[in-house]
């Protein structure tokens, strides 16, 4: 148990440090800092531009969309970066639990999920002149965590495909773009055709989004309880499917001796 | 002078030719504005101005230009100083700037891809059809936006050649040319000193010119514009290799090891 727990926090811990070794601050801040900011200022101007919704709306969607960029981006680069530096045979022949193994990176990249998702949040509210309370800041905090914790779930399952698939970084991007559309950053499920809000109520971040509005509103964390249960329900599952996934890649990976196949 | 000619047209077509063989990346250059497409049309169906879709598939569609050109066209030079070809160019005797400048206009052809796939995408799935009332103009406005996105990411290259992380600086890039030259929010909406920074930016007038070949009104003087900035990116970009280049020998530091 002790040997689980200091593979989960310390190997975590030393894989995020190597990705963002590798990962300087001339990538962190244009990528997680400044274009989330501008995103937040093109939809908000395009909501303008089409008469759509407040500017708070655009500046809470896609704060907590953007934060699918680290989560999905970091989950799935602690493997592809394993592989590309030809690690990744050593990682997995060895007898450290595959369970606090890959959970444990996935911790330091929500913690990175929330600081981008709250960072965006009050920078793109600051310039767009949507303030928001101490009080809401609190009653947010945890909505962003939960949707942090969801999209890297989603994050798992990516970096499971990771193991097959040599271009992790256009499937994260393409993910990025269906929570883009399907999420309800800036079109409310309720404006898009019933398939899609179907999909969109399945992915990660939208219960997520719907609960951080409400709550940004001023509604209080007890009555958005059944959104943020549902988005953490949908983490929970995103993350086993994940684990599985990757376990399920991993004998397939042996057997057809593709592990480190750049 | 046919010389020039001959060594832009080749290394166009071999760019071009080189830049469409991954299926991955073509796959994503084409999408990946079809997401935002897809929510523009979305967000100005629902919205309460009732705006024409027409114009905002065509700034939708010329968005995907600047995707295709800002990372790829920043990043070439590093691209070459990782295949360790960056030394040998910057010695050979042709000017350097004959040589990135195709590399720049096949990232921005590519765009061209982008703009048929969201226009069909609009027609297909939106059922937004955009007319175009002047077809000479139209086409000369769309021929300007990948000359001059083009020309502004072989600018980009140059201004970051001292940058091993020069895809990072374009792709920062995207959002703001997006909105401010009007592709998909009219520049009339915006603060009143991102204006003058809209002015200098080639695709605003590219984009003015596209709008008016397609639904009528006066563009030659969008296109003439548009050619005349690019043409004015080139140049600038030509002046700037030449000093950047020439800081890389004296300090030895063109590879960045």
């Amino acid at each position: 148990m002790r040997n689980a727990l200091r593979i989960f926090f310390v190997g975590g811990y030393i894989s995020y440090r190597a990705l963002f070794g590798f990962l300087s601050l001339w990538i962190f801040i244009p990528t997680l800092v400044l274009t989330p900011i501008f995103q937040i200022l093109l939809f908000a101007y395009i909501g303008r531009a089409a008469g759509g919704h407040s500017d708070q709306f655009y500046v809470v969607g896609n704060a907590i969309q953007y934060s699918s960029v680290p989560c999905l981006f970091a989950m799935t680069q602690t493997i592809a970066e394993e592989r590309f530096w030809q690690t990744l045979g050593p990682l997995l022949i060895s007898p450290a639990g595959r369970l606090p193994l890959f959970l444990g990176r996935a911790l330091p990249v929500i913690a990175n999920g929330l600081v981008v998702a709250a960072f965006s949040l009050f920078a793109g509210g600051l310039i767009l002149g949507v303030t928001l309370a101490g009080a809401d800041w609190a009653r947010l905090a945890p909505v962003l965590l939960v949707a942090a914790f969801s999209c890297t779930g989603l994050g798992l399952v990516n970096a499971a495909i990771g193991l097959r698939v040599r271009e992790t970084a256009v499937l994260s991007n393409v993910f990025v773009g269906i929570l883009l559309i399907f999420s309800g950053a800036n079109v409310p499920l309720s404006e898009l055709p019933g398939w899609m809000a179907d999909i969109g109520r399945a992915l990660p971040l939208t219960h997520g989004i719907e609960a951080a509005r409400a709550v940004a509103s001023g509604h209080s964390l007890a009555s958005v309880r059944g959104l943020l249960g549902r988005e953490a329900l949908i983490g929970v599952a995103y993350s086993v499917g994940g684990f599985f996934l990757i376990r399920f890649f991993e004998v397939q990976s042996r057997r057809h001796a593709s592990l480190e196949r750049v | 002078m046919i010389r020039t000619a001959r060594l832009l047209a080749f290394g166009w077509v071999l760019h071009f030719k080189m830049l469409s063989q991954s299926a991955f990346d073509g796959f994503l250059a084409i999408l990946w504005p079809l997401f935002f497409a897809t929510v523009a049309f979305f967000m100005f169906r629902h919205g309460s101005r009732n705006a024409a879709l027409g114009p905002i598939a065509l700034g939708a569609a010329v968005m995907g230009v600047w995707t295709a050109t800002s990372v790829s066209a920043s990043s070439a030079l590093q691209r070459e100083r990782r295949l360790g070809t960056l030394e040998l160019l910057v010695a050979a005797p042709t000017n350097l700037a004959l040589i990135l400048l195709p590399v720049a206009l096949a990232t921005s052809t590519i765009g061209l891809y982008c703009i048929v796939a969201t226009l069909l995408w609009a027609r297909i799935l939106f059922g937004i059809h955009v007319p175009v009332a002047h077809p000479l103009p139209f086409g000369l406005g769309i021929l300007g936006i990948v000359f001059t996105i083009g020309s502004l990411g072989f600018l980009m290259a140059v201004a970051f050649v001292r940058s091993r992380r020069a895809w990072a600086i374009g792709a920062v890039s995207e959002y703001p040319v997006w909105l401010i030259c009007g592709f998909l929010v009219p520049i009339s909406l915006l603060p009143h000193w991102v204006k003058p920074i809209s002015w200098v930016l080639g695709p605003t007038w590219g984009m003015r010119a596209i709008h008016a070949g397609a639904f009528g009104g006066s563009a030659w003087g969008d296109v003439a514009l548009c050619f005349a900035l690019g043409l004015a990116y080139i140049a600038f970009g030509n002046l700037l290799l030449g000093r950047m280049i020439d800081a890389a020998r004296r300090r030895a530091t063109l590879s960045l090891t």
